[in-house]
């Protein structure tokens, strides 16, 4: 199999690493510079930023954020948050991303999905998939941090986002976020076996077993992992160590 | 003074991160589209992301079509990073056909759909993969790779590799679920990555840093044997 990739997963809001729970209640951590470091540090396979209200408020101080990690984070970094355009998606790659998340607005405007990929191509283009739980077996997409609802059926958006040109899926489950009980594991296999782009399981990951459990099980091909770094309650080489324990195939990092 | 290392600016491609990687290995740098800075440079890196054609198409309207070549023949060392790599083969099947440099002979080709069990997998490829010595090679000493140790991992994320025609110009190989795939490629002074060495942490920086170091070659026996490209 293909190596499983440990991604540190950091929520912003205005200067601010964040953490909230089920995308709410959300509390300062620190300075999101200084848990990159870290995390590059540690190993990490990629961070991920994600600005959580940008999209209800607009623009925002993203750009700076990533500026600086840029200067000495030499992993990939993936950012998302109130990108509406293929101008803002330039911006953001200039500042020093390598990838973009587009959530709300690939929902409003789905076309945008095609012209991020046209322009940078589809390995720059991450869709962000809130997903909440329906009635059992279903799952409907979010925008806004969970607060709005869409009427889209995940895994119906998630084909169509890679028929479209996403060249990767970054499938947050709304239900477990920052619940530390583990991933929607079921969410995780349905979208990941309808899709032929790799597909990043966020929300729930308490402990290092609730990562072999979605991997095995939900055959997610990445994780994205955040509270359970930004409180120290373990680290990726912990972590990582743990994974190649159970058959996991993780980089080896010196 | 002038630069060490000289990156082609076409338009695509997050350039930030490519620079970063060389000023964090001592490096002065200068970012240009102008042929002469380019051509005056004692090395160039040409990086790049995004479709194929397009890549080709952002250096013939720049005019910096003509500058890859002719660096390349002046034995000065180059470095093309992943489409940057991929535009010194022959030929691209990605989006229809698309002529490269042919700088290193070979085709641009997606890779297989399944594993080598035929099982289906994830296209792009995305993630880090151990760089592997082809058997035909004896060492990496003496190139961008030296130094590396068996276990080092690269960060690689592209849809289609080279081919090279000619398999003692392959530097360094991955597999994607047991499919060989092309990570590295070397013609005397010109190198091409498949993997993103600024964005593969400290194994990374150590390639970069080993560009810098490469010299320049008084004279390529490849280039003097081989018919001149048209």
């Amino acid at each position: 199999m293909a190596g499983i990739r440990l991604i540190a997963r950091l929520d912003i809001k205005g200067p601010n690493l964040i953490k909230g729970i089920r995308l709410e209640g959300l509390r300062i951590i620190g300075d999101p510079q200084e848990y990159a470091r870290r995390y590059y540090e540690q190993g990490a396979d990629e961070l991920v930023y994600m600005d959580i209200v940008a999209s209800l408020y607009g623009r925002n101080s993203l750009h700076d954020i990533v500026r600086r990690a840029a200067q000495d984070i030499f992993a990939p970094l993936t950012v998302g948050g109130g990108l509406r355009s293929v101008d803002d998606v330039r911006e953001m790659l200039r500042a020093g991303a390598d990838k973009v998340a587009i959530n709300t607005a690939a929902v409003q405007r789905p076309e945008l999905i095609r012209e991020v990929a046209h322009v940078f191509g589809s390995q720059c283009m991450v869709l962000s998939i809130e997903a909440k739980r329906q009635e059992k077996g279903r799952w409907e997409v979010y925008t806004d941090n969970g607060r709005e609802r869409t009427g889209l059926d995940v895994v119906e958006w998630a084909r169509r986002g890679v028929e479209l040109g996403a060249g990767e899926i970054l499938l947050t489950s709304v239900d477990q976020e920052g619940t530390r009980k583990g991933f929607d594991c079921e969410l995780v296999r349905t979208v990941s076996d309808a899709v032929s782009v790799p597909v990043i399981a966020s929300g729930g990951m308490g402990s290092s077993e609730h990562l072999i459990d979605v991997v095995q099980q939900g055959h997610a091909d990445a994780v994205a992992m955040a509270d359970i770094l930004h409180y120290n309650r373990s680290t990726i080489p912990d972590i990582r160590e743990i994974a190649r324990a159970s058959g996991i195939e993780v980089r080896r990092v010196a | 003074m002038s630069a060490d290392v000289a990156i082609v600016d076409y338009g695509i491609g997050n350039l930030f991160s490519v620079r970063r990687a060389f000023e964090r290995c001592g490096a002065s740098v200068v970012v240009s589209d102008d042929p002469q800075v380019l051509l005056a440079a004692p090395r160039l890196v040409l990086p790049g992301v995004g479709a194929f054609a397009d890549g080709m198409r952002g250096l013939i309207e720049r005019g910096l079509d003509k500058v890859v070549p002719e660096f390349t023949d002046s034995g000065k060392p180059f470095l093309g990073i992943c489409l940057g790599m991929q535009m010194l083969a022959s030929v691209s099947e990605e989006f229809g056909e698309h002529k490269g440099f042919g700088i290193i002979p070979g085709r641009v080709v997606p890779i297989p759909k399944t594993t080598i069990a035929g099982k289906r997998h994830k296209i792009p490829h995305i993630g880090w993969a151990r760089l592997e010595r082809p058997k035909c090679l004896a060492g990496w000493e003496g190139s961008i790779l030296e130094g590396l140790s068996h276990d080092d991992a690269v960060y690689l994320v592209h849809s289609f590799a080279v081919q090279p025609d000619n398999g003692a110009h392959r530097l360094a190989d991955c597999t994607y679920n047991g499919r060989v795939i092309s990570a590295a490629i070397r013609k005397g002074n010109v190198y091409g990555t498949q993997f993103h060495p600024e964005k593969s942490g400290d194994v990374g920086l150590g390639i970069l840093g080993n560009f810098l170091r490469a010299e320049r070659l008084k004279f390529s026996y490849e280039a003097a044997i081989a018919p001149r490209r048209g």
